[in-house]
């Protein structure tokens, strides 16, 4: 096995943040009923023409920019022909002949160190609706809402050599897209799609094995084990004297292995040609330039600034400007409060803990920055206890609870009034002799105990603070009294 | 005598002075209708309700003065590849046998905004596929000027329903020369404009690069009404141009002195018909008179037109057709065994003959290996021919020739060689190759008394100049009325049920 | 420069063009197709005998570029009117046969 390398490449697609389609003014909005967001031209009724939005040309292109590519002064539109009912005019208008950009790259990092993988082209295409399968047994239903949604395709060169190498690309493309707002690249949603293009040839060897593609990957954890074990199959073939077939392979996660699906019907032959109907797309130089000019600021550029802004160490930078949106809470949440490392804090700690707990994408949180800014000033006022404020910033996880108003709802704020703590501490103190005793001998853990002992009868709710602080000075009277 | 023989212009006219109301028009143009139909299968679809709801609502909005155009309130007929909003829209096909449009058409919108009354859809080869509309599923149309001989395709319905006088005008499609070549062989007036002239929203595609709609009528001046208010910039449509110069009623004007008029000698050249031959020259004669310069000239590359038109019409209509699939909308076969055998099954029979022929063409030259050599070289050929129409019009304002090489030839025998069909396109094919304007107009009738039809073809945006050239023709003589259009009695013996269902389920062969 | 052999068409070639446009043809319309299909082929080999080196394959006529829509939602619950043609529909969307496909068990 070892005596073997895998080269992969990957096609990624990535459905634009436009409002509307890229071909006509319906809605891309996700969620709703069957249908519902359609029209004559997403429908490919007869008679309908696609007219280009302007605002997925724009985010296409400042992708492009990104990942470091030409982009292309004149492309255009071509048909891409083939039958399949979630594809309604049975043709899908794509970009083959002169895609928008060319000959870019991104950088990764891997532990093996820096890696560049090459972007052979990003060209846009037009998204196909959705079939549904497992709702009858002799048919399958059709649904237009997602037919047209603006789709960018991303073409790595076979650059990459292992699972680690794919995942660290794919989040890095993700990261990018996502800090340009060009799409939330959520690969469960499907916004962003991978298919992976595997070879496997001799160490050593310059020519590339017969690749197959494969399909239906849904998750980095998908990917990984499906890159495993199309490498394997395909060493095992050879080892075995095969050949390795080009194919389509469809993963299927559940079984943790791939099927072909090979159907007599499907020529795949796709017979492109120019699109009669839609005319070129001219990116001039002061286009070009006003886009880079809004392209937002980047994670490297973000990173540094973190630093020296807000004072953020390496390690935080890092990881708060891992996600375009925890970047975001950081930012408005420490413009709020101005404790940019108590939020950074909170981020990295409770917030990444209670989504690793749920299985969730940083993109997935539903808390503002205000509540946020809320629950740092609550932990540092020392109004409620540590594990008070965990157990509220939890509600501000799950539900965006506003903090101050749910430690007033539930009474959670710290007891503070010195003569109820005092009277409380009396009784304990009274109650645990023997502790007493044991501070007193020069045990001084024992504190620990009596403190633990106040905070249950007062249900958690006092200031610990104070509490240590009468503690101690009850219990050096009590032992001024006991000598 | 009936209303349906005057002219678009002074039928408008009459309405909007109050001599005739809206409802009487219709009224006329409906028993027309019911006359001939059974004669002529022009009309796919009549819809009599709804033509007189529109004239109620068309001869209030005229007494109120909100209509003042010179159409409003006068009928006419759609070809059925235009989709018109809950009216049956056919394409001349089985598959779409039952299809009605959730929304209309953007230049059918234009008419119905000037007050025009649609009285239904006409006839037509299937798709638009054809040159003599003997393809379409709903039975072949017949010429009025003779019952046995073709109206030409694939606007064959609207042609003969205007010759016949069933309505005023009508909008036909013009891909190869759909418009102009039946307007020849039914003696009335058409025009397909500059592509990119009038909005293509909502005509079912046949091949995008070519269609454009355009007016068919008695006279250049009711085309020339009825362009310009057809003519209008479509956000809708992509290829939609703005255009500054869509005024073609101020091109009216008796006078072509100083006019430069060339005509091809490869139009001239063996193949077409003697007595044509001598129509067209005796017509370019008067225009001579007139004051004009005519000269012959060389326009190269006539010969390769209909080759190059042919694979990339194919080709567009091929892939436009894909739609068509039992999925989403038409007609679905009955029985099949999965979704691949359904899709077959449904297009096999749902598509007539000529169109799958085209289909599979134009599949081909696009396919794996082919490209190059069919398709490609068929665009370098079209950038060629227009570049040799473009230096001809450095020379000359107009350039004229036949419609067609022939009159209409006799039903039943231009199917079987099909290669014979489509040299019919000879002179038709390169205007939309090259997205040029032309017009069609009756220059007289040959000893069979077939009508004679001769083309004018105009430069870029050049309408102006050929609608100009052409008035003063036809100033030059009377309009030949169909003999068949002043009958008081259908020919035929049996006569048809005209009701808004009208579907005739007649298998074409 | 293109072979005649080209424009004798095969089996093979005919059934392959069907699969490409969905078209199925009995027994008899094979023969005509076939023979339309060289008949057709062998009248647009004449484009053959024109020497396009050199030339721009043209697609448009005009020169028009940049046609654009504005990011505005335009339409709204477009759900009857997709539907109303639909030669079967359920759950608010068409209904269509399965595909038949053989599947094969990999590693």
């Amino acid at each position: 096995m070892n005596e073997y390398e895998t080269v992969i490449g990957l096609e990624v697609h990535v459905e634009l943040a436009t409002k509307t389609k890229i071909f006509c003014g319906c809605p891309t909005a996700f969620g709703a009923r069957p249908n519902v967001h359609t029209c004559p031209v997403c429908t490919g009724m007869p008679g309908a023409l696609p007219v280009l939005n302007k605002k997925a040309v724009e985010y296409a292109a400042a992708v492009g920019i990104a990942a470091g590519c030409e982009i292309t002064e004149y492309s255009k539109f071509d048909r891409k022909n083939y039958f399949y009912p979630d594809n309604p005019q049975n043709y899908q208008i794509s970009q083959l002949y002169m895609p928008l950009c060319r000959n870019g790259s991104i950088k990764i990092e891997t532990e093996e160190g820096e890696k560049t993988v090459g972007i052979h082209e990003i060209h846009m295409e037009e998204d196909a609706g959705k079939l549904i399968h497992d709702l009858y047994d002799d048919v399958s239903l059709v649904d237009y809402n997602r037919s047209g949604v603006p789709l960018i395709e991303i073409v790595s060169e076979p650059d990459m050599r292992s699972a680690k190498e794919v995942t660290a690309y794919l989040d890095k493309l993700r990261t990018i897209i996502q800090y340009l707002g060009a799409s939330d690249c959520k690969l469960q949603e499907g916004s962003m799609r991978a298919d992976v293009n595997l070879s496997v040839r001799r160490k050593g060897t310059a020519q590339l094995g017969t690749r197959t593609e494969m399909k239906n990957l849904n998750s980095f954890k998908a990917i990984t084990r499906a890159i495993e074990n199309e490498a394997k199959r395909q060493i095992g073939l050879l080892e075995s004297g095969g050949t390795v077939v080009q194919e389509t392979r469809r993963w299927d996660d559940a079984k943790g292995c791939s099927y072909v699906m090979r159907s007599k019907e499907d020529a795949q032959d796709y017979r492109y040609f120019p699109e009669p109907d839609l005319v070129p797309v001219v990116m001039s130089r002061e286009w070009l330039e006003q886009i880079r000019e809004r392209q937002p600021e980047l994670r490297d550029e973000k990173r540094k600034r973190y630093k020296e802004q807000y004072g953020l160490p390496d390690y935080d930078a890092d990881i708060i400007t891992g996600s375009k949106k925890l970047a975001d809470l950081f930012e408005a949440a420490a413009d709020l409060c101005k404790k940019p490392k108590k939020v950074s804090n909170w981020l990295m700690g409770e917030t990444m803990r209670l989504l690793k707990e749920s299985g969730k994408e940083p993109e997935e949180i539903i808390f503002t920055p205000e509540n946020l800014a809320k629950i740092v000033d609550l932990a540092d006022s020392g109004e409620v206890t540590n594990t008070v404020a965990k157990e509220v910033f939890a509600e501000v996880f799950d539900h965006n609870a506003d903090p101050v108003r749910y430690v007033q709802d539930k009474g959670l704020k710290s007891v503070n009034d010195e003569d109820r703590l005092r009277s409380v501490i009396a009784q304990v103190i009274a109650g645990h002799p023997k502790s007493v005793e044991d501070f007193h001998n020069g045990r001084h853990k024992a504190v620990g105990f009596l403190v633990g002992q106040t905070m249950k009868a007062m249900e958690g709710k006092a200031n610990p603070v104070m509490v240590n602080q009468i503690l101690k000075e009850m219990l050096s009277h009590s032992c001024s009294a006991h000598k | 005598m009936s209303l349906t023989s005057l002219t678009a212009a002074a039928l408008g006219k009459k309405i909007r002075a109050g001599e005739i109301s809206v409802k009487e028009a219709v009224e006329d143009a409906l028993i027309e209708i019911r006359k001939k139909e059974s004669d002529l299968n022009s009309f796919v679809t009549v819809d009599e309700e709804g033509a007189y709801r529109q004239a109620q609502e068309i001869q209030k909005k005229i007494e109120a003065g909100e209509l003042n155009s010179v159409l409003a309130g006068v009928p006419a007929a759609v070809k059925d590849n235009l989709c018109t909003k809950g009216l049956l829209t056919t394409c001349g096909s089985k598959m779409l046998s039952d299809f009605v449009p959730v929304y209309t058409a953007h230049a059918v919108c234009r008419l119905q905004e000037a007050g025009a009354v649609i009285l239904g859809k006409t006839n037509m080869d299937e798709f638009a596929m054809g040159s003599t509309t003997e393809t379409s599923y709903y039975g072949p149309v017949k010429n009025p000027w003779n019952l046995s001989h073709v109206p030409g395709g694939s606007s064959g319905g609207s042609c003969a329903a205007v010759a016949a006088e069933e309505c005023a005008y009508a909008l036909g499609s013009d891909t190869g020369g759909s418009i102009r070549q039946p307007s020849a062989f039914c003696g009335v007036t058409g025009i397909k404009p500059t592509y990119g002239t009038v909005s293509r929203y909502g005509l079912i595609a046949y091949a995008s690069s070519f269609d454009q709609i355009g007016p068919i009528a008695k006279t250049v001046e009711d085309c020339a009404a009825v362009l310009e208010v057809l003519a209008s910039y479509d956000a809708k449509d992509s290829t939609s141009l703005r255009r500054g110069d869509t005024d073609f009623t101020n091109a009216l004007i008796d006078d072509v002195a100083g006019m430069k008029i060339g005509i091809p000698r490869e139009y001239l050249e063996k193949g077409l018909d003697a007595e044509v031959r001598q129509a067209v020259l005796k017509a370019a004669d008067v225009l001579k008179d007139k004051g004009a310069i005519v000269e012959e000239f060389d326009l190269s590359l006539a010969e390769y037109a209909v080759p190059a038109y042919y694979v990339v019409a194919c080709a567009e209509a091929g892939s436009n057709l894909e739609r068509f699939d039992g999925v989403k909308y038409g007609w679905r076969a009955g029985q099949y065994k999965g979704l691949h055998q359904m899709y077959k099954k449904t297009r096999s029979q749902g598509f007539g003959q000529e169109v799958k022929r085209r289909i599979m063409l134009g599949s081909f030259v696009l396919s794996s290996g082919y490209y190059e050599a069919y398709y490609l070289k068929a665009l370098r050929t079209k950038a060629l021919i227009k570049n040799a129409f473009d230096q001809a019009f450095a020379r000359f304002d107009i350039i004229l020739g036949p419609t067609a090489p022939t009159t209409a030839p006799r039903i039943g025998e231009s199917l079987t060689d099909p290669i014979k069909m489509y040299l019919g396109d000879i002179y038709t094919a390169a205007v939309n190759l090259a997205g040029l304007p032309g017009i069609s107009i009756p220059v007289g009738t040959d000893s069979k008394g077939l009508p004679i039809g001769m083309q004018l073809i105009g430069g870029c945006f050049g309408e102006k100049k050929i609608i100009r050239a052409a008035y003063a023709f036809e100033k030059t003589r009377t309009y030949e009325r169909c003999p068949y259009a002043g009958r008081h009695k259908a020919a035929a013996c049996t006569k048809k049920d005209l009701s808004s269902e009208n579907v005739r389920g007649q298998e074409n062969e | 420069m293109t072979d005649k052999i080209s424009n004798k068409i095969s089996d093979e070639t005919l059934e392959y063009v069907g699969i490409l446009a969905k078209l199925e043809l009995t027994c008899d319309e094979k023969a005509a197709a076939k023979k339309d299909m060289e008949n057709m082929l062998a009248y647009i080999d004449k484009l053959n005998e024109l020497d396009t080196s050199g030339v721009e394959p043209m697609s448009h006529v005009f020169q028009t570029v940049n046609v654009f829509r504005e990011d505005i939602v335009t339409n709204g619950d477009g759900h009857i009117d997709t539907l109303a043609n639909a030669p079967a529909c359920t759950e608010q969307s068409f209904a269509v046969p399965k595909t038949v496909v053989q599947e094969e068990t990999a590693v």
